[in-house]
């Protein structure tokens, strides 16, 4: 029998760089979350002070007349938008750390494979035809129901076609793409003139018309379906290793698959019902926390929603100030980012892993 | 020469029992009638030339795929009885290539074997050091798994193979990129994992490490069973070369005493002459320099 040592004098010997401690970036990402959320509460075209926004805060329901503005401003505008930014940017990021870990690619990206444009087909499917049968709730349905066939049929086609690699999920991306967009164009077509302006609004990726209502639907979603998804952290790593290595392991991949099928377009399809399709923080948060704290999906799928919702509203906070008054859509400062970032992880090339 | 310690496992059902399995992939016979049992206290050698069914024979054990007629059980229960988590609970498999899609470290990689195991985790620390030691990769362990040469690969397969703690191991081809004193190493920890009570089959090209490591020995061919037996019983010179379609010769080992194949010349009018099948019951010991 071996002598059982103590950790710390088993393991001297070690090389190479261990995985950091998760704590201080959780703590971090959770600070500057907090921050980030005062920030954009006080900054707009009405300023608030620090004092005017703590008083809004000590005092929710009950105002004094000096104070009412201000009280209005961040109770009714900013901290719902703000809180629509973080619970968008985690949906999405989750989703694409989900989507990337049941492709076994990181270039899969809920707007890239087209996913979004799924969410968008059943969104505007909803807003066409005037479907109302669950109020608030028809239309978030709607997207996640396009959205969750959209998965499906892109899995279905990649799993075929696996040979192919990057450029194959990426060429199946394109057609799918297409596609939603051909039929989404073809009910704008039929759409009245004002539900096209809600359609035009809702297609440029905005958080302009963000309410409580928006945000009691979007909060539950987010929330429940990215606890059940960190619930598969483990089986997630296990895919890494292909899906017959992982069912050796355990792994019970026809069920797995079919949640994550179902978790990630729920979460794209909450992001997209409110704030239109904006693409590329599901591709850049995820490859970012692996590059700092490794693929595991213990960490990756939290810190990747942490992440996820900083990011958003800091790009809103972004949206909403490089030009005042007007606002510029946050799709296409998220584009505007993430789109070299695409291309360097294209060019860099080794993303589609090992295999031997 | 190994001898089975029977008397050490007590378990009656065989570990691996696969009863008249037959198999047709893409229209062709690929396992035909099989019949086989491999119990537990030993290490089975799967051998036989390339497109045999060696490796179709270790995933229907491992309940990849369901044979057309016939059944597998496993530990005395059906496979089709079983469940995903149960059948990861008696069986792990080294396949014949690894794949790993994003950077885990070699010891997150070796983890992961018994992520999904209903073990105590107040072990998995001990387990995991174990097996990295056993595979010989514990100064890789921090390492990004995707960047290690093909042996160390096989390694860490290996070491996640071992860090899922289950009776039986279907190890396909385990040594084919390992050095030689890797080779020599993994297929010891085989028998010792044997001889502790475990399952072991394992498919190997290399016929002298078959017939040094492993008790019993099953020569595939056509996708049929062509021998089974000890070493000595299966590894008779005509047979191999039959088989095989290569003239060899087989020795006497002189240390371990077990055989060792050869490959000869086909040279010659024909190749039966090169290999006369009594060499198996007169090694040629001499030919060794001692
Ligand atoms: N999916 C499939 N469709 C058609 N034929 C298949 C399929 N899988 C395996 N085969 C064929 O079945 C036969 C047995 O394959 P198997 O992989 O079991 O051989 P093997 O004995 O492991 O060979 P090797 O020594 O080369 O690893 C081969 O002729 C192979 O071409
Ligand atoms: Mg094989």
């Amino acid at each position: 029998m071996r002598l059982t040592l103590p950790r710390y004098l088993t393991n001297t010997e070690r090389p190479h760089r261990r995985r950091p401690a998760a704590m201080p970036l959780y703590c971090g990402l959770a600070g500057a979350v907090v921050l980030t959320l005062a920030g954009a509460a006080m900054t707009g075209q009405v300023p608030l002070t620090l004092g005017q926004m703590l008083a809004a805060v000590a005092m929710p329901f009950d105002v004094d007349d000096g104070q009412r503005l201000a009280h209005v401003v961040f109770w009714e505008l900013r901290l719902p938008r703000a809180l629509m930014a973080l619970l968008v940017g985690a949906a999405l990021a989750m989703s694409g750390a989900a989507l990337q870990g049941l492709f076994g690619n990181p270039l899969a990206d809920p707007g890239i494979v087209g996913v979004s444009s799924g969410a968008s087909l059943g969104a505007v499917t909803v807003i066409v035809l005037q479907l109302d049968a669950l109020g608030p709730w028809t239309l978030p349905l709607g997207a996640f129901v396009s959205a969750a066939a959209t998965t499906a049929l892109i899995y279905a086609l990649a799993m075929r076609t696996r040979q192919g690699g990057n450029a194959n999920l990426l060429l199946i991306g394109i057609a799918i793409n297409a596609i939603a967009g051909a039929i989404t164009g073809y009910l704008t077509y039929l759409a009245s003139t004002e539900q096209l302006e809600s359609l035009l609004f809702w297609s440029m990726g905005s958080l302009g018309n963000i309410d409580w209502r928006a945000v009691g639907v979007i909060t539950p979603i987010v929330v429940f379906a990215g606890w059940l998804l960190r619930r598969q952290a483990a089986p997630l790593d296990l895919l890494a290793l292909g899906e017959r290595q992982a069912r050796h392991a355990g792994v019970d991949v026809t069920h797995l698959r079919r949640r994550l099928v179902v978790l990630t377009a729920l979460l794209t399809a909450a992001a997209v019902s409110f704030t239109g399709t904006i693409g590329f923080v599901g591709l850049v948060i995820p490859h970012l926390i692996r590059l700092l704290m490794g693929p595991s999906h213990r960490h990756l799928l939290p810190l990747s929603a942490l992440a996820g919702g900083l990011l958003l509203m800091l790009a809103d906070i972004g949206a909403r100030s490089l030009d005042p008054p007007s606002e510029i859509p946050i799709g296409i400062l998220t584009a505007t980012l993430g789109g070299p970032f695409f291309l360097w992880l294209i060019a860099r090339g080794r993303s589609m892993g090992r295999h031997t | 020469m190994t001898s089975p310690h029977d008397e050490t496992h007590a378990n009656p059902e065989p570990a691996i029992a696969v009863v008249m399995a037959s198999l047709s992939l893409g229209g062709r016979r690929v396992l035909n009638a099989i019949d086989l049992e491999c119990a537990y206290g030993h290490v089975t050698a799967l051998i036989g030339p390339n497109g045999a069914g060696k490796s179709t024979l270790l995933s229907l054990a491992a309940g990849d795929v369901r044979p057309d007629t016939g059944h597998v059980s496993l530990a005395g229960r059906r496979l089709e009885d079983l469940s995903v988590a149960e059948l990861a609970a008696h069986r792990a498999v080294m396949p014949q290539d690894s794949v790993l899609r994003f950077a885990y470290q070699v010891e997150e990689v070796v983890r992961m074997g018994r992520a999904l195991r209903d073990l105590p985790p107040a072990r998995d620390d001990t387990v995991v050091t174990e097996s990295l030691r056993t595979a010989e990769i514990e100064h890789l362990a921090s390492r990004d798994a995707m960047t290690l040469s093909g042996g160390e690969q096989a390694r860490t397969t290996f070491a996640r193979v071992l860090a899922q703690e289950t009776s039986i191991l279907l190890l396909d081809e385990p040594t084919a990129a390992l050095d030689l004193r890797h080779q020599e190493r993994l297929l010891r920890s085989a028998r010792a994992l044997a001889r502790a009570g475990s399952c072991v089959v394992v498919v190997l090209h290399d016929l002298n490490l078959a017939a040094a490591h492993a008790d019993r020995l099953v020569l595939l061919a056509d996708g049929g069973v062509e021998a089974q037996g000890t070493p000595w019983q299966v590894l008779d010179a005509g047979r191999l070369t039959r088989v095989y379609r290569q003239p060899v010769s087989v020795l006497t080992h002189p240390r371990r005493h077990c055989p060792v194949i050869v490959t000869c010349d086909a040279e010659g009018d024909d190749a039966e002459g090169l290999a006369p099948s009594h060499e198996a019951d007169n090694p040629m010991e001499a030919s060794f320099p001692s």
